[in-house]
C-alpha cells in the first residue's frame, strides 16, 4: 500500500509546482519587466537607484543574442514577456517596426540626445551606440616592423595576406555589420570585387565573434589565435586594458579609425505591455545620466547623450570614429538578405 | 483471492504510475511542441504541409550530411569507448572511481567550453570541417559508451565467460561468442544514446564544422532564432523528429534481435586486479583515454589561472556580466540540477516501473524522441504554449529545472528500466506466496535490486542538468543564471579576466561533476546484492 501512496505525494508535489506558477498578479503592477540580450548590463547601484525612485522592482528577461531576443519578442507580439525591449539595433529595427512590437512613445529626456541619434521612428528611443571596427594587434606587427592596416582598402594588400579573421554575416551580428561597412564604402556595385579579392587574399570566416576574437584573434589576451586583424569593436582596446587583471600603460590591440560601422541600439514599450507606465518610466531613466554614464563601463559601447563622461579608459585606449560608415535603416531592410546570400556564394562557396 | 486483489492493487498503480509522466510529457513537450509547429506551419486556420521544404535540395544536403556523421560519429565513439568500457567494467585498479567520474566531464561542460579547450589542442589544419566534429563527438559521447557498457559488463558475472573457457573457447571466440551477445542490449542503447547526440549535435557543428555546414538542429536554429522563418524551422523540426524516431525504431529492432542476456543481476563476482598481460593492456588503455580527457581540463585550469588568482577572487564579486556574483551562479546550478535530478528520477522512475512491466520495445526507444526535439523551438513553444491562466509560467523559475529534467528524465528511464527488467519475476512471485504486499515486494525487492542504477541515473541526470544550456538559456532569469549561461556571459566579452573567469567557472562546472560522480560511486549499494 505504500506506492499510492508515495504517488499520491509525487502528484501532490507538481500540482503545488503549477500552482506556484500560476499564482495570481497583483492589480496594481509593482514590477516592470526589461527583455533584452545576453550583452546586456548594469551596475547594481543604478538599477537599485530606478528602484527607489520609482518603487518599482526592476525583473530582467535576458536570452540569447539581439537578434533572438527580437524573434521572442516578436514570437508574443501583442501578448508580451515584458514591458520594455531594449536591444534592437539598426540591422534588425525594420524588422522590429513591421512586426508591430511597439506603442509609440516620445521619452521627454530625448532633447539631451544628440542629434545624431535622432529616432527614425516614434515608437523607439536610442540608448546606445557601437561601432564595429577593425582591430590588430599591436605586438605582431611591431614585432614584425610592418605597419597595420589604415583603412579597408589595405586589407586586400598582399602584405596583409593570411592575417584577417571575420565573421559570417549570417550568424553573426558584428560580422553583418562589417558587410553592410563594404556595401556602404564600396556601393551596390563593388563590394563583391572588395570580398573577392578578401578572398583570394586568405580571409578566414568563423561563425562568432567569440571564436574570432578569443580563439583565431592574436591580440586578445590569453587568446591562442595566430591571425593579428579581427572585425571586433571600436572599445575592445579599452576592454583588453580594464580587464587585463594588471595595470597596463598601454593596450595589446587597437581599432582602425577607417570602415567602422555604426550601430545604434533602441529601446521601446512593448505593444500589450502590463505595465505601460512603468515601461516609460524605464525608458525615460535610461536616458537619465545616471543609466547613460554606466553604459560605457557596463556594456562597452558609447552613451547617445553627449553631456555624460566617459570613463578614463575609454578616453585612453578606445575610439570614437569621427565619421563611421552607415546605411539607412529601410536600404538595409530591403538589400540585408540579398547581400548576405551573394556574400556566401563569393566567400565561402 | 489475495493473488487477485494483488493484482489489481498493482494494475491499479501502474495505471497510476503511467499518468504522471504521460502528463509530464504532454505538458511540457508536447503541448509547446506543437503550439510552435502550429504557429510555423499554421494558413488560413488550417495547416500547410512543407512538401516544398522537405524536398527541396538544400534540405536533402542537409539530411545526407546529418545522418552521415552521426552514424560515422557513433561508430567512431564506439570503437573508442569500448576498450575503456572493458577496463573499468572489469577490473579493479587504483583510481577506478575517478576515471568513471572523469569520462562524465566533458559530456557535462557547455560544448563551446570544451570545444574551444579542444581547438586548441587540434594540430594546425585540423582546426575546422569533418575531422573537427568527428573527434569532438568521440570526445563528447565516449562517456555514454563507458558508463553504460561499462556499467553492464561489471554486472555480466564471470561464470558464463569462465564456463566457456573451461569449454576451450579463446579469448576472441568468447568475446564474440559469450561478452557481445550478453552486452546487446548495453551496447545498443549505447549506440542509440550516442546516434542521438550526434545526430542533434549542435555546438560541435557550429563551432568546429566551419561556416556553410549545416546539420538539422543548427539549421532549424539559423531559420528560427536568426532569420526567424518559422515555416522552415518548423518543417526541419517535423522531419528531424521523424527522422529521429524512424533511428530509435530501427535500432530497438535491432535490440530485439539480439535478445540480451538477463544476466545483470546475477550475483557479482566482484571486480579483480588485473594480471600478467591483462595489466599491460588495461595501463595502456587508461593512459590513452586519461591522457586525452585530461588534456582538455588541465587547458581551462591554464585558463583560470592566465591572470594569477585575480579570476578566482573575482568569482566572489559582483560584475556588470551578471547581475549577480558568478558565486551566486554556482550555488543556482547545483540547486536546479538538484531539482532537476529529483524531478527526472520521479517522473523517469515511475516511467521506467510502467515500461518494466510491457516487453522491451517500440516504446522503450520512443522514450527518448523528446531528446530529438530543437531546443530554440521548444523554448519558443514555451513562450507561447504557456503564456496565458491556466498555464501561465512562461517565466517561472522552476520552467529552469523542468526544462533540465526534459532533456534528463529519458536517460533515466533507459538506465532503470533495463535493471527492474532483469529482477527475476519468480523474486516477487515468491515474496507473493509469503504474503508479501506488492508494496513491501517492490520495497524490499525491485527498490535494493535497482537502487545502484537509480543512483546511477540520478547522477546522469544530475550532471545533465547542471550543463544543459540550449533550453536553459531561454527560461532561465538574469537574477537567477545558471553556470553555463554565466560561462557564456563572460567568454562573450573582451579582455583577459573575462576569459579566464569563464575559465574557472568552467573548472567549478568540472569539478561539480567529478564530485557528483564520485559521491554516487561511493553511496551506491555494495557490489553484492542482497541475495
Amino acid at each position: 500500500m505504500r506506492r499510492p501512496r508515495a504517488l499520491l505525494a509525487a502528484a501532490l508535489v507538481l500540482l503545488a509546482l503549477l500552482a506556484a506558477g500560476c499564482g495570481g498578479e497583483d492589480d496594481v503592477p509593482t514590477e516592470v519587466v526589461l527583455v533584452t540580450h545576453d550583452s546586456f548590463a548594469v551596475s547594481k547601484d543604478v538599477t537599485a537607484a530606478f528602484e527607489q525612485e520609482t518603487g518599482l522592482k526592476l525583473k530582467i528577461l535576458q536570452g540569447g543574442d539581439a537578434g533572438e531576443a527580437l524573434n521572442r519578442a516578436l514570437l508574443t507580439a501583442g501578448d508580451p514577456q515584458g514591458d520594455v525591449l531594449f536591444g534592437v539595433d539598426d540591422n534588425l529595427l525594420s524588422r522590429a517596426l513591421d512586426g508591430d512590437l511597439f506603442d509609440e512613445y516620445r521619452s521627454p529626456q530625448l532633447d539631451a540626445v544628440d542629434p545624431d541619434y535622432t529616432p527614425p521612428d516614434d515608437r523607439v528611443t536610442p540608448i546606445d551606440h557601437g561601432e564595429v571596427c577593425l582591430n590588430y594587434d599591436r605586438a605582431w606587427f611591431r614585432e614584425r616592423g610592418v605597419a597595420p592596416p589604415g583603412s579597408l582598402d589595405d586589407l586586400i594588400l598582399n602584405r596583409y595576406r593570411n592575417l584577417l579573421v571575420v565573421e559570417n554575416p549570417a550568424t553573426s551580428s558584428p560580422g553583418l555589420a562589417f558587410l553592410l561597412a563594404t556595401v556602404a564604402r564600396y556601393g551596390d556595385e563593388r563590394w563583391q570585387s572588395f570580398w573577392r579579392g578578401l578572398r583570394a587574399n586568405g580571409v578566414r570566416v568563423v561563425d562568432g565573434w567569440e571564436e574570432a576574437y578569443t580563439q583565431q584573434f592574436s591580440g586578445a589576451a590569453g587568446s591562442p589565435g595566430k591571425r593579428p586583424i579581427v572585425v571586433s569593436y571600436a572599445t575592445s582596446p579599452a576592454a583588453e586594458v580594464i580587464f587585463a587583471g594588471k595595470p597596463l600603460d598601454e593596450s595589446p590591440t587597437a581599432a582602425v579609425e577607417d570602415g567602422c560601422f555604426r550601430q545604434v541600439e533602441y529601446a521601446g514599450v512593448l505593444r500589450g505591455a502590463r505595465n505601460a507606465e512603468g515601461a516609460r518610466k524605464l525608458i525615460d531613466f535610461m536616458l537619465s545620466e545616471r543609466f547613460q554614464a554606466d553604459v560605457p563601463g557596463s556594456m562597452f559601447v558609447y552613451p547617445v547623450r553627449g553631456d555624460v563622461p566617459l570613463p578614463d579608459a575609454f578616453r585612453k585606449h578606445a575610439i570614437q570614429p569621427e565619421q563611421p560608415l552607415t546605411l539607412p535603416p529601410d536600404d538595409i531592410a530591403a538589400g540585408r538578405d540579398g547581400w548576405v546570400d551573394e556574400w556566401t556564394r563569393i566567400v565561402l562557396r | 483471492m489475495d493473488t487477485h486483489r494483488a493484482s489489481l492493487t498493482r494494475r491499479a498503480g501502474l495505471i497510476a504510475a503511467g499518468v504522471i509522466p504521460a502528463a509530464f510529457v504532454a505538458l511540457f513537450f508536447v503541448v509547446p511542441f506543437a503550439a510552435i509547429l502550429g504557429r510555423g506551419l499554421g494558413q488560413d486556420g488550417g495547416l500547410s504541409l512543407p512538401s516544398d521544404i522537405w524536398l527541396s535540395g538544400e534540405t536533402l544536403r542537409i539530411l545526407w550530411f546529418t545522418i552521415w556523421q552521426a552514424v560515422v560519429s557513433t561508430a567512431l565513439t564506439l570503437a573508442a569507448g569500448l576498450p575503456l568500457a572493458w577496463a573499468v567494467g572489469r577490473y579493479s585498479f587504483p583510481g577506478r572511481a575517478l576515471v568513471r567520474a572523469l569520462v562524465l566531464v566533458p559530456f557535462v561542460l557547455p560544448t563551446v567550453v570544451v570545444a574551444t579547450a579542444f581547438l586548441a589542442l587540434l594540430p594546425d589544419g585540423v582546426e575546422q570541417g569533418l575531422p573537427a566534429i568527428l573527434a569532438a563527438h568521440v570526445f563528447f559521447n565516449i562517456a555514454i559508451v563507458t558508463l553504460i557498457v561499462g556499467g553492464a559488463w561489471e554486472g555480466l558475472g564471470r561464470e558464463p565467460w569462465e564456463a566457456a573457457a573451461t569449454l576451450g573457447a579463446g579469448p576472441w571466440r568468447r568475446l564474440r561468442e559469450v561478452t557481445l551477445p550478453l552486452l546487446a542490449p548495453a551496447l545498443s542503447a549505447a549506440a542509440a544514446l550516442t546516434f542521438l547526440f550526434c545526430f542533434t549535435s549542435f555546438g560541435v557543428v557550429l563551432i568546429l564544422g566551419g561556416p556553410g555546414r549545416s546539420t538539422l538542429e543548427t539549421e532549424i536554429y539559423l531559420q528560427a532564432a536568426r532569420a526567424f522563418d518559422l515555416r522552415t524551422a518548423a518543417a526541419l523540426s517535423l522531419l528531424q523528429l521523424a527522422m529521429v524516431a524512424l533511428a530509435l525504431l530501427a535500432i530497438s529492432r535491432l535490440e530485439a534481435s539480439s535478445s540480451g542476456g538477463r544476466a545483470a543481476a546475477a550475483a557479482r563476482d566482484g571486480l579483480r586486479r588485473p594480471a600478467g598481460r591483462e595489466r599491460a593492456a588495461v595501463a595502456a588503455v587508461l593512459a590513452a583515454s586519461g591522457t586525452a580527457l585530461a588534456l582538455p581540463l588541465a587547458m581551462l585550469v591554464a585558463r583560470s589561472l592566465d591572470t594569477g588568482t585575480t579570476a578566482w577572487r573575482r568569482l566572489f564579486e559582483e560584475t556588470p556580466a551578471l547581475l549577480v556574483t558568478p558565486w551566486h551562479a554556482i550555488v543556482n546550478s547545483v540547486l536546479f540540477a538538484a531539482v532537476a535530478a529529483g524531478l527526472s528520477v520521479a517522473v523517469g522512475g515511475l516511467a521506467a516501473a510502467v515500461l518494466a512491466r510491457v516487453r522491451p520495445g517500440a516504446l522503450d526507444a520512443l522514450v527518448l524522441l523528446p531528446l530529438g526535439a530543437s531546443a530554440v523551438m521548444l523554448g519558443f513553444g514555451f513562450l507561447i504554449a504557456f503564456d496565458e491562466p491556466p498555464l501561465d509560467f512562461r517565466s517561472s523559475w522552476w520552467l529552469v529545472p523542468v526544462a533540465q529534467s526534459l532533456v534528463a528524465a529519458p536517460f533515466v528511464v533507459r538506465i532503470v528500466a533495463p535493471a527492474l527488467r532483469s529482477i527475476d519475476p519468480r523474486l516477487r512471485e515468491a515474496a507473493a506466496v509469503l504474503g508479501a504486499s506488492p508494496g513491501r515486494a517492490w520495497r524490499e525487492i525491485d527498490l535494493p535490486l535497482t537502487a545502484r542504477a537509480v543512483g546511477v541515473a540520478a547522477g546522469f541526470a544530475f550532471a545533465i542538468a547542471l550543463g544543459e544550456f540550449g533550453a536553459t538559456v531561454f527560461v532561465a532569469r538574469a537574477e537567477w543564471p545558471t553556470l553555463p549561461v554565466s560561462i557564456f556571459r563572460f567568454l562573450g566579452r573582451p579582455g583577459a579576466e573575462n576569459q579566464s573567469i569563464a575559465g574557472a567557472l568552467a573548472v567549478c562546472l568540472a569539478a561539480l561533476t567529478v564530485v557528483a560522480a564520485l559521491t554516487l560511486h561511493r553511496t551506491a549499494p555494495g557490489r553484492r546484492g542482497p541475495l
